[in-house]
């Protein structure tokens, strides 16, 4: 069953679009992450899902409630999901636990529960013996961590994160990321908005790459291949004309030469390489790599963007 | 609407009170001069000769200063407890949980409202029990309770503290900064406080029928307030629109 389903999702501030007919589906416990420069509307997507604002056409469902219907779909989905916004907002004068108490209640958790829950997240999330401290003194990774917390006091089936590492340095970024890690791990599902590409490669299932429109949605590996294609590059100690000669007796797709490494692009990668090394040995070309070219999530990304420029 | 959530973001509010003890105390500035210190210069008028006769109108004119603690009171929580979310971008995650609109919009108030009465009840028990401890010999009967008090304390008051707190949430969603909503929210006291000097120069008489009157037309205009402030705290509005 999938958890999110989005058909021809639009969100129109006045007369500029922020976000234009958006289709995809996110699976049940999938992690989904939504990639795009500054204002390509990652943030309204994530809040039209929330019902924290409307839409302006199309249709969206989350676990079968219809988004933007009634009050009453609307406070059923709010129940299942659980938000990390880009600003995080706790209450500064508040102590973590009063923090996540606070919002236990608002979720509905009988006593408890929310007792529970509190304890094994801020435990989970290493903040136990300072759950008394009011937040304003934690630091920045600290703060993250208890607006994660209070995303799951309620043990929600769905979550959102909006750029739940932007901001943070390498260590406690990598903190964040093992425990989205360990959310999908429990099963949960997740749909993520992030610049950072790394991370999307490291922590998503599939990517969508979003310009206002949706540009192209895959697996991570899948969006490279398809963007790409396969190369494969071989590096011999010296390029010259018998060489290319007997590469191109082979017709690859495409083929192109900078310094010493010979780029040809191929359909069946595995089953040409051999060809290929074979012939470069035999017109006398001394083989030093052969390698896959791998331009990774990041050229990936740019070329996609690119392109609509 | 919910009551119950309603509360739950009311009593958020009474323990950041507890924590933020400026905008605690902000409930009491006014009521504190007013109920203690009025009667002591009540009691210094009454040591001079021939204060008997306008006693009275100077004790009724002091009633209608509860008038304006009514609604200055909750002036300073109001603003705190939405500009403050604003500023801590707090109000996202808020509108994220099963709580709607309307909820989050009565807690706030109950919020105000609630501490804001009982400081005024209070103002006005201390002020009438000093008052009458130090005029009972000169006037011979005990000046309150009177029919005036009760209109202001059970009537009036409410009704004033009630658009003050609207007039708040409308300023709040104008404004960034707790101590600048908090000045322009004072503002509410402009018009009290015409009616006010009105009644010590003779010009107005706050007899209990203009009592009356003065509370239909607070009334009235609270509806329309009601329906202002409805149409601001929309999480549409809030999130789109609130800068
Ligand atoms: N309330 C609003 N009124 C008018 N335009 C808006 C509003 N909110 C967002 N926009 C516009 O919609 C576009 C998408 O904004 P959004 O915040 O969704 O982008 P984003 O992908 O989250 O960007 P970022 O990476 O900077 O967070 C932007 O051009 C923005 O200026
Ligand atoms: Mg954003």
């Amino acid at each position: 069953m999938s958890m999110i389903e989005v058909k021809n999702l639009s969100k129109k501030f006045g007369e500029f679009t922020a976000v234009d007919n958006l289709t995809f589906s996110v699976a049940e416990g999938e992690v989904f992450g939504l990639l795009g420069p500054n204002g390509a509307g990652k943030t309204t997507t994530i809040r039209m899902l929330c019902c924290l604002i409307s839409k302006t056409s199309g249709d969206a469902q989350i676990a079968g409630y219809q988004i933007g219907d009634d009050g009453t779909a609307s406070l059923a989905i709010r129940k299942l999901i659980g938000l990390v916004p880009d600003n995080i907002g706790l209450y500064d004068e508040l102590s973590a636990y009063e923090n996540l108490d606070y919002y236990g209640k608002l979720y509905e958790c009988p006593e408890d529960v929310r007792k529970v829950n509190i304890e094994h997240f801020l435990t989970m999330m290493e903040l136990w013996d300072k759950k008394d401290q009011p937040v304003s003194n934690y630091s920045k990774g600290m703060r993250q961590k208890v607006a994660i917390a209070r995303a799951l006091i309620h043990d929600p089936k769905l979550l959102f994160f909006d750029e739940p590492t932007a901001n943070l340095d390498p260590e406690s970024a990598r903190v964040v990321r093992d425990i989205i890690l360990q959310l999908k791990k429990e099963g949960k599902t997740i749909f993520i908005n992030t610049h950072n590409l790394a991370e999307a490669q490291r922590i998503c299932d599939r990517i969508g790459i979003l310009k206002t429109k949706l540009l192209t949605i895959n697996t991570p590996e899948e969006l490279e291949k398809t963007v790409w294609g396969s190369k494969t590059v071989i590096q011999v100690e010296e390029v010259n004309d018998q060489i290319l000669a007997a590469v191109r007796r082979y017709s690859p797709k495409d083929l192109s030469v900078e310094e010493n490494k010979i780029v040809l692009s191929l359909t069946d990668p595995q089953k040409e390489n051999p060809d290929f090394v074979q012939a470069i040995v035999d017109a006398g070309g001394r083989i030093q790599y052969v390698t896959q070219l791998n331009p990774g999530l990041e050229e990936t990304y740019l070329k996609v963007i690119e392109e609509t420029k | 609407m919910r009551l119950s959530k309603a509360w739950m973001v009311a009593s958020k509010d009474f323990k950041t009170f507890t924590k933020r003890k400026s905008i605690f105390y902000s409930i009491f500035y006014f009521e504190v001069i007013v109920s203690i210190g009025l009667p002591f210069v009540i009691r210094f008028v009454t040591s001079k000769p021939g204060a008997a006769a306008s006693l009275p109108i100077l004790l009724n004119a002091f009633s209608f200063l509860f008038v304006i603690g009514a609604a200055l009171a909750p002036v300073g929580i109001a603003s705190y407890s939405l500009v403050g979310e604003k500023v801590q971008k707090s109000l996202e995650p808020l509108l994220a949980t099963p709580t709607t609109d309307e909820e989050i919009l009565a807690g706030k108030s109950i919020a105000a409202f609630l501490p804001a009465i009982g400081a005024n009840f209070v103002g006005v028990l201390i002020f009438a029990t000093l008052v009458d401890l130090f005029t009972h010999n000169l006037l011979g009967y005990f000046y309150y309770p009177n029919w005036n008090i009760v209109i202001i304390v059970f009537l009036l008051g409410p009704l004033a503290c009630l658009l003050s707190v609207g007039y708040n949430v409308l300023i709040s969603s104008r404004s960034n900064d707790v101590r600048s909503a908090q000045q322009l929210g004072a503002l509410i006291m402009l018009p009290m406080g015409a009616v006010y000097v009105l009644s010590e120069t003779k010009v107005l008489d706050l007899t209990t029928t203009n009592l009356l009157i003065g509370a239909a037309i607070v009334a009235v205009i609270d509806v329309v307030v009601f329906f202002l402030v409805k149409a601001t705290f929309q999480r549409e509005e809030i999130l789109t629109k609130w800068k």
